[in-house]
């Protein structure tokens, strides 16, 4: 199947609509979650939850032997927090930083994970199949019931949000100031990473707990360089989630033998390119022009100067002089002085060039403005 | 002075970082309309004293009362200006943004901002000359501009006390003489200002009131009666003299 | 025990030494998460070079592989001073980036690469014994052995030359410069050697519990020990002590062997993390209880010693202005009369001898700035502690 077939089928197939579905909503959850850890500088902390979920998942599977995705989630849930809180313990009780902490929780928990589901799978037992996608995803085993729990998750979580917009705000921005306003920031620490971690545990069986986070964190830094509100923030950190999820998993069901996560990965991985690269008021490649620009400004003001230098030893400004005269002087060339001459601060006849009282002006104006700045 | 009301009144309070005391059994009382500096070397506990006030950090002793009654019952009367480094200004928001959250106290949980909030963020702005910029993203600000983003953040929370973390670190000359203008005029409309200061020299110039602390309350009162070598050499353990009087 | 079995627990345990010690200088280094980077990072580099060399163990893959780790390095780096995002979400961005490249060639060319996704996450140490190293038809021992074996000698021989300077440059770079060791040498040097070592364990435990190998040992035994050479020798142990008994518990379960390696590191931490001496969450907690109701007896005495109106010194007032609760303001009383440094006379509370002395004494230290020197001192004062 190519990926145009699937976009065709797309409206016919009841399973692939709901597959799709099923991976824009968490596109857009994710986006729109993600956009708080990256701002709470959380970004790895989303790592560290979605691998210590294996564990939660391999053992809710142990303990009720049910294959159903709720109860596993739920698995995912409870070690997915017990990760959290782990870290946090760690961190506030003990001399090891941060780093330390999510590294060790995210590698221990993850081993755990993976000791318990080759245990599993050497298990007499046919109904083991299945965990293998917890790993790295497979979104084609979505079922409509999941779908459903998706949405329902997201409308909750859109609730809350918008519910909570004005305190998760100053939160994130303030949270000393906050608690001086009196809103109980421990609580809407409590919401926020709650949330986080529902998002990150909802993804697991599309996208996997080794990558997880990603999904997590590349639409929102994707969608921070394009916006310097906190609202269109977190829109299009949802919109590009949603694109992400939905071309990834038509590019990964297009193929034979290709996990959903990875290819998920990617496509938000080229978001995150493109964002860096081409965002007009961030982006590596305006900045650099900008920079060239102002490199030549600085330039055509230099030459301007040494022009006004010139001019001011002759009682009559606009006397002209050769262009050879210049010739001494750096950072001049031709282009250089026709833009002075654009800018209608020089005329230039021939081999000869005179300097405007415009010109004159604004040379005097920046020399002024040095010496006040020394 | 001496009918004057007390605004804050401190009792007994030990403040400690991983109960690593920082600050022991302070008792200080302010007065009502001064513009107070605390002053003291660096790890005195000068931002922590304001902190412990505030309740960003849980005292192990003591308590605090804003005219008369506990703070927590009084929060609305106070409002805070927090060290400038203490926040991360590449936040995708404006400045308008910033100043409305000084409503958002008033507000309580739930409620957006409104017209009302905004026309009470938009004269905080312009009382600190900020006005302009009220739609430029915080981190193409200057520092002088953020702190009086900062400030205009306070305004608008519309308080009688006013405790401010440094407000003078790393701003340009005219924003000093803004903000200290803001203060002497929220001093005449009746408020009370508490600001931890770094630069002793401007102390008799800005201040009418002064607190010495160094772990522990040196002394408080009006500068023109305490500010004197004695105090400065009690809190900073070196002789002072000439460094103030230059 | 047959001898494919003893050459694992051999393998393991060296794998579990080499990993233990450019962690311990990652955990010291505040960088542990590097390792998480270039341990997701090395994938693609592992698969290309497999295409080149077509031998996981190849000297030439290993070098490959290694490079991409200290690109990835390189590039978080670069991402991170173009400050479009914040540091963590640097690393974040790369290294899920680079593993799904190695994933996704991986799956796609499944026929022809001898290698798959669970040993990409898990390693085969199960299988290390049957790759043997055969030099004219004499068998030398398992490939990897030699492999993990010289990574291993490598990097205690380059610990043992730079010992000192690799202390000084991660105790304090700037120190490090001025005496002419420089901090970016050290930097790439530490992020080469864990690269080339990560590849090397990638083969046997995967790319996910490598980091386990690098990090757990380091973080239990910086609980245990703050000097660097205690620091590293307890690391060494505890990677070689969970590389035998996470061997036994694996064969018990019939399950994965690093995974098991990775859940008894993670045991031995709890343990550490629960009861260490000085450093475990138990005695934390103990000590902090302690020290809050000591400081609130050192206050509470220092009300006394500054206050001689009956009012301020009446039992009520504790509650009142001091702000405890009524179980806090008893404990704290209680503590200061068993240890005889106050007395109580119609609910009045006054200093006694001992206690005037004690508070006097506290006072100088506090007001000087050498609240350290109380610690010691409540030796010589105190009956009970708090």
């Amino acid at each position: 199947m190519s990926i145009t077939e699937y976009f065709n089928l797309l409206w016919d197939d009841y399973t692939l609509r709901t597959i799709t579905l099923g991976t824009a909503v968490l596109g857009a959850i994710c986006g729109m979650l993600g956009s708080f850890a990256v701002l709470r500088k959380q970004s790895l902390l989303g790592d560290a939850i979605s691998h210590a979920a294996l564990p939660g998942i391999a053992l809710a599977f142990l303990i009720t032997g049910a294959k159903d995705s709720g109860i596993l989630m739920l698995g995912a849930l409870i070690s997915g927090l017990i990760g959290t809180f782990w870290i946090r313990g760690i961190t506030s009780k003990t001399h090891l930083k941060s780093d330390t902490a999510l590294g060790l929780i995210l590698s221990i928990f993850f081993g755990f994970g993976m000791l318990l589901l080759t245990f599993i799978q050497k298990q007499p037992n046919a109904n083991q199949a299945g965990l293998d996608k917890y790993l790295f995803g497979q979104a084609a085993t979505l079922m409509e019931s999941d779908v459903q729990l998706m949405i329902i998750v997201t409308g909750i979580s859109l609730f809350v949000m918008l519910l909570f917009w004005k305190e998760f705000k100053i939160l994130l921005f303030d949270a000393d100031y906050t608690k001086t306003l009196g809103f109980n920031t421990k609580f809407i620490d409590v919401l926020i990473t709650f949330l986080i971690v529902l998002a990150i545990v909802l993804g697991l069986q599309t996208v996997g707990v080794v990558l997880m986070s990603a999904i997590l964190l590349a639409p929102a830094a994707a969608a921070r360089q394009w916006t310097n509100s906190l609202g269109t923030m977190v829109l299009l950190a949802a919109i590009f989630g949603a694109f992400s999820g939905v071309f990834g998993t038509a590019i990964s069901a297009s193929q034979n033998n290709l996990s959903t996560g990875p290819v998920i990965v990617l496509v938000a991985g080229v978001f995150v390119l493109f964002s860096f690269i081409f965002s007009p008021k961030r982006g590596l490649l305006f900045r650099e022009i900008r920079f060239h620009q102002n490199r030549t400004d600085l330039k055509l003001m230099k030459t301007l100067q040494f022009m006004y230098g010139i001019a001011q030893e002759h009682e009559n400004i606009s006397h002209p002089h050769a262009i050879r005269i210049l010739n001494n002087f750096h950072g001049f060339t031709k282009s250089s002085l026709k833009k002075l001459e654009n800018e209608g601060w020089i005329i230039i006849q021939g081999q000869q060039w005179a300097i405007t009282q415009k010109g004159f002006k604004q040379a005097q104006e920046m020399y002024n403005q040095k010496t006040m700045n020394e | 002075m001496d009918n004057q009301k007390i605004a804050v009144q401190i009792d007994d309070l030990t403040a400690a970082y991983n109960y690593k005391p920082v600050l022991w059994d302070i008792d200080l009382s302010v007065p009502e309309g001064v513009l107070m500096a605390i002053v003291g070397p660096n790890g005195a506990g000068k931002s922590t004293l304001i902190k412990a006030i505030l309740g960003i950090i849980k005292p192990i002793a003591g308590s605090v009362s804003i005219y008369g009654k506990p703070y927590s019952k009084q929060r609305k009367m106070v409002a805070y200006v927090p060290q400038k480094g203490s926040v991360d200004w590449d936040f995708p928001t404006t400045a308008l943004d910033v100043v409305m959250m000084g409503t958002y106290g008033s507000l309580g949980w739930i409620k957006r901002p409104g017209q009302k909030e905004k026309k009470i963020a938009l004269e905080s702005m312009e009382k600190v000359g900020m006005l302009a910029f009220k739609n430029r993203q915080i981190s193409q600000l200057s520092g002088g501009q953020q702190q009086r983003v900062f400030l205009a953040r306070a305004l608008a929370q519309d308080a009688a006390i006013y405790f401010m973390d440094e407000p003078f670190q790393g701003v340009d000359a005219t924003t000093e003489i803004a903000i200290i203008n803001i203060l002497k005029e929220l001093r005449k409309a009746g408020k009370t200002v508490v600001v931890v200061h770094h630069d002793l020299q401007t102390v008799p110039e800005y201040f009418d009131w002064v607190t010495f602390l160094n772990v522990k309350k040196i002394a408080t009162g009006p500068v023109k009666e305490i500010f004197n070598d004695d105090n400065l050499t009690k809190t900073y353990g070196i002789n002072y003299k000439v460094a103030v009087n230059k | 025990m047959n001898s494919p079995q003893i050459e694992i627990q051999i393998i393991a345990v060296i794998v579990a030494m080499a990993c233990a010690i450019p962690g311990v200088f990652l955990v010291l280094r505040k960088m542990a998460l590097i390792s998480d980077a270039i341990s997701h990072a090395i994938l693609p580099g592992i698969v290309i070079g497999f295409f080149v060399t077509q031998d996981l163990n190849s000297p030439l893959l290993i070098l490959l592989a290694a490079l991409t780790g200290v690109i990835t390095v390189v590039l978080v780096e670069f991402i991170q001073k173009t400050g479009l995002v914040k540091e963590d979400t640097a690393i974040g961005l790369v290294f899920p980036v680079l593993f799904s490249i190695g994933v996704i060639l991986i799956s796609k060319n499944a026929n022809d690469i001898h290698l798959d996704v669970d040993a990409v996450l898990l390693g085969e140490l199960a299988f290390a014994p049957f790759d043997r190293f055969m030099v004219e038809g004499t068998d030398l021992g398992p490939k990897s052995l030699w492999v993990m074996g010289s990574i291993l000698l490598i990097t205690i021989s380059l610990l043992l030359l730079f010992f000192k300077e690799l202390k000084v440059s991660t105790f304090d770079a700037g120190l490090s410069s001025a005496i002419g060791i420089s901090p970016i040498v050290m930097h790439y040097g530490l992020m080469s050697i864990s690269s080339i070592t990560v590849v090397g364990a990638f083969d046997a435990v995967g790319a996910i519990l490598v980091v386990a190998l690098m990090i757990a040992p380091a973080a239990t035994a910086y609980l245990l020990t703050e000097d660097l050479k205690k620091m590293i020798g307890l690391s060494l142990l505890f990677g070689a002590v969970s590389a035998i008994s996470g061997y036994w518990v694996a064969n018990v379960l019939d399950a994965s062997i690093s995974g098991s390696i990775a859940t008894t590191l993670g045991v031995i931490f709890l343990i550490v993390y629960l009861f260490a001496p000085k450093k475990g969450l138990i005695s934390v907690l103990y000590r902090q209880k302690q020290q809050k109701i000591e400081v609130s007896l050192i206050t509470f005495l220092l009300h006394l010693n500054r206050h001689d109106e009956e009012s301020e010194r009446h039992i009520n007032h504790l509650r009142e202005h001091i702000n405890w609760q009524e179980v806090q303001a008893r404990t704290v009383l209680n503590l200061a009369e068993k240890n005889n440094l106050i007395e109580i006379k119609n609910s009045v509370v006054s200093l006694t001898e001992k206690g005037l002395t004690f508070t006097e004494k506290s006072l100088e230290y506090i007001v000087n700035n050498k609240d350290e020197k109380i610690e010691p001192m409540k030796e010589d004062f105190f009956l009970f502690r708090g």
